[in-house]
């Protein structure tokens, strides 16, 4: 396929999202035998368990007048009855019982969409059904691995997902907007390496014997009961098409030989993120902070989520005001710096999808 | 379904015409703003018949990825009132007035078993599921049914491209499709989607039933247009609004009522949503029910009907010597 490109294909404020792919839908441990509702990609689902705890995802309009089945009543196996005028559908959307006539209309369905739960979460397909293989879900392995502990949350953002993407991409911004944490001038003073491929970007920077700051000093001290020396830094940041971003995260021993491949006397985290389109300015940022070491603390799972979660809340502020002040000067583009490399492939490789499915790369 | 039928209408310009079975036409439109064709799909168009604008559905029969060239194919019906004709004049480079792809006959993806039943000219709605099941590498069977190899439209494509999946079944050589078999042999897991003729729909309902395989499982689509009996002239009579008419051949009771000024409640006119049911005060001869609307119960308590599809005929059992006596048939009625 022919891409042309033009800077402001690279730089839409409010990108459309693809639809064949899968988007996390929920936590796992939301999807229970009491509906849900929830909007993925402008499609407001209705999410349940079935009675032998198969996850389900329908739209959430009833077939005869719309209402939405979220506030129905779930029936016996995997049945789940509008609570307007009564129809029940199964869990393939198609009705079994029209209260008030003998036979089933044979038009009678509302769209089931294909889920997986994997990683932790609920994924769902809302695109060509007939392209959906469970294969090209992202690698999130150590969500629920025996190598890793720790726990996330879902943060509810009124922002393009995509900004959320680019925040991600480029960590310079942590000197910044997460001083009192994780923040440190060497983010932005150290070199960094984008590589990418059809369906991955990968953004490296190692800070090479610098002072911990305070969260990663207070890891440190986890594992390595008062340490207080210099150390090495890494991130190194796993984009995997359309919304996911795995971020390797680190400090080790200055000098033990981290950035060659041994991080014993190291702490080692991943931050997982997805990030799924909830409107064209909002979105769910699912997250959770993993770690491989002190696997046996609750505490520390709590402390880190804690601590995670307040970083966080400092990039939501920002991206919220960064969406505010986008819609506030539509006439305003966005100025691409050397900085942003990662967060332009990622869109280059979006709007691949996007073009792919012929939709355009600019939302409303 | 849900949100996802709006008609949008469009220009279509006819790029390609053949014939592909005895009165059956291949019709290859481009539309002026191309929308996916999911399996299952139709569109609807805008006939002339007589200088009237009439709309009909046609089952899109294989499509471009994008939905820039869109295949129909029409039988010419045999007792037509125009619109099948009116298709089989188009010539490449005229113009028509089509919808985007509606779709109320999905197909699931992820079942563990398929079959595919099409009779006749159904086979339209199928060829595409089909097709679909195939790449997926699914487990199916599609099984095509018709009276004559001759009327059997893609056939050989469809043996190429199927092979062993692929079972023929035909009236005149001897090989006609036994419902009770087919119904008989599936998996009770398998999801059965069908489009043909009301007879084979109404058969492979009951056999369902019979079997208690599980309802939601079985799919069709009715194209609206076919019943137990050819269509007979025969007599409306409203004695509370001082109504009576003749309906002909090749109109529907419905059709007939407006015509004789009576104000009809309706939305699908093809027998499926009900809102045109009449009361049946009295009859003279037999109902030929066309629609899904009511359980064979109601059917044959015959107080009811669908006036959109349904019509009366002199004789239950078709043949000349059961027929009332006096034809033609007389349906005495009040409506909402
Ligand atoms: C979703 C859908 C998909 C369809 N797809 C296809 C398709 O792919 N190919 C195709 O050829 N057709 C298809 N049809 C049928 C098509 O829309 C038309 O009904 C068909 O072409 C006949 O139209 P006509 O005007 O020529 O004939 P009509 O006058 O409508 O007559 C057609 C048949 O209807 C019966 N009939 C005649 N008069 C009446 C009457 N007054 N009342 C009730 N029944 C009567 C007769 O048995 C006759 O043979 C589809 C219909 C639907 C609803
Ligand atoms: S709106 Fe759901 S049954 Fe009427
Ligand atoms: S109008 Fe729907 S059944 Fe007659
Ligand atoms: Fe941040």
């Amino acid at each position: 396929m022919t891409i042309i490109q033009t800077k402001s294909s690279t730089t839409n404020k409010v990108l459309n999202y693809p639809l064949n792919t899968w988007y996390v839908a929920a936590w796992d441990h939301e999807v229970t035998r009491t509906l849900i509702s929830r909007t993925v990609a402008d499609k407001p689902l209705a999410i349940y368990r079935t009675e032998d705890g198969r996850p389900v995802a329908l739209a959430d309009a009833c077939w005869h007048r719309l209402a939405p089945l979220s506030q129905g009543k779930l029936l016996a196996k995997d049945e789940i009855q509008c609570p307007y005028h009564g129809i029940v559908y199964n869990s393939a959307g198609r009705c079994v019982s029209m209260p008030a006539q003998e036979t089933i209309n044979p038009s009678a369905t509302v769209p089931s969409y294909p889920v997986v739960e994997r990683h932790r979460f609920l994924w769902v397909w809302l695109g060509d059904a007939t392209l959906a293989n469970p294969d090209t879900i992202p690698d999130m392995h150590q969500m629920d691995h025996p190598d890793w502990a720790g726990d996330g949350l879902t943060i509810p953002v009124t922002c393009n997902y995509q900004l959320v993407l680019d925040n991600l991409m480029d960590l310079t911004h942590e000197e910044f907007v997460h001083g009192s944490s994780i923040g440190q001038a060497e983010l932005s003073e150290s070199d960094f390496e984008v590589t990418h491929d059809d369906t991955t970007v990968t953004v490296s920077r190692w800070m090479h014997n610098i002072d911990a700051p305070p969260f990663w000093l207070k890891n440190m001290r986890d594992k390595f009961s008062g340490y207080s020396g210099k150390v090495d830094r890494w991130q190194i940041i796993h984009f995997e098409a359309p919304s996911t971003i795995n971020i390797d995260v680190g400090v080790a021993k200055a000098g033990t030989g981290a950035p060659e491949g041994d991080r014993s006397q190291g702490v080692n985290g991943y931050v997982m993120n997805t990030i799924t389109p909830e409107t064209a300015r909002s979105a769910h940022y699912f997250w959770a902070f993993m770690r491989n070491y002190r696997l046996e603390s609750q505490l520390i799972t709590s402390q880190l989520r804690a601590g995670v979660s307040g970083v966080f809340k400092e990039d939501e502020d920002m991206l919220m005001a960064q969406q505010a002040a986008i819609d506030a000067n539509p006439d305003y583009e966005f100025y691409n710096l050397n900085i942003d490399a990662g967060g332009l492939w990622v869109r280059r490789l979006i709007e691949r999808m996007l073009e792919a499915e012929g939709r355009m790369a600019t939302a409303k | 379904m849900a949100a996802t039928n709006i008609e949008v209408w469009q220009q279509a310009t006819v790029i390609e015409t053949a014939a592909v079975a005895t009165n059956i036409q291949r019709i290859v439109l481009a539309p002026a703003s191309p929308k996916r064709a999911e399996p299952g799909s139709h569109l609807d168009l805008f006939v002339t018949i007589d200088g009237e604008r009439r709309k009909r559905s046609y089952s899109v029969v294989d499509s471009t990825e994008d939905g820039s060239r869109v295949a129909i194919s029409v039988l010419r019906a045999p007792l037509s009132r125009g619109g099948s004709i009116f298709m089989h004049g188009l010539q490449p480079g005229d113009t028509l007035e089509v919808t985007q792809p509606l779709q109320n006959f999905p197909l699931r993806v992820g079942a563990p078993s398929y079959v595919l039943l099409a009779g006749g000219i159904g086979v339209t709605a199928i060829v595409n599921m089909a097709r679909v099941l195939k790449n997926l590498g699914a487990n199916y069977t599609f099984v095509y049914a018709a009276r004559s190899r001759e009327r059997m439209a893609y056939l050989p494509e469809l043996l190429a491209l199927h092979g062993d999946n692929l079972q023929v079944h035909i009236d005149d050589e001897g090989t006609a499709l036994s419902v009770a078999d087919l119904v008989g042999s599936i998996d009770p897991s398998a999801e059965l989607y069908m489009c043909g003729p009301i007879r084979l729909m109404d058969a492979v309902r009951r056999a369902w039933t019979e079997r208690e395989l599980n309802h939601p499982n079985l799919r069709f689509e009715t194209f609206g247009n076919s019943g137990w009996y050819d269509p007979e002239e025969f007599l409306v009579r409203i004695p509370r609004l001082g109504v009576e008419a003749r309906v002909p051949a090749g109109r529907s009771l419905l059709e007939a009522l407006e015509d004789a000024g009576v104000e009809m409640m309706f939305d699908c006119r093809k027998g499926e949503c009900g809102l045109c049911e009449v009361t049946v005060l009295a009859l003279h001869g037999a109902i030929d029910n066309r629609d899904v609307f009511y359980s064979e119960r109601q059917q044959q308590a015959a107080a009811k009907m669908c006036c959109c599809v349904s019509r009366a005929v002199t004789s239950r059992t078709g043949l000349e010597a059961d027929a009332a006596a006096g034809g033609p048939a007389i349906v005495t009625i009040d409506v909402s």
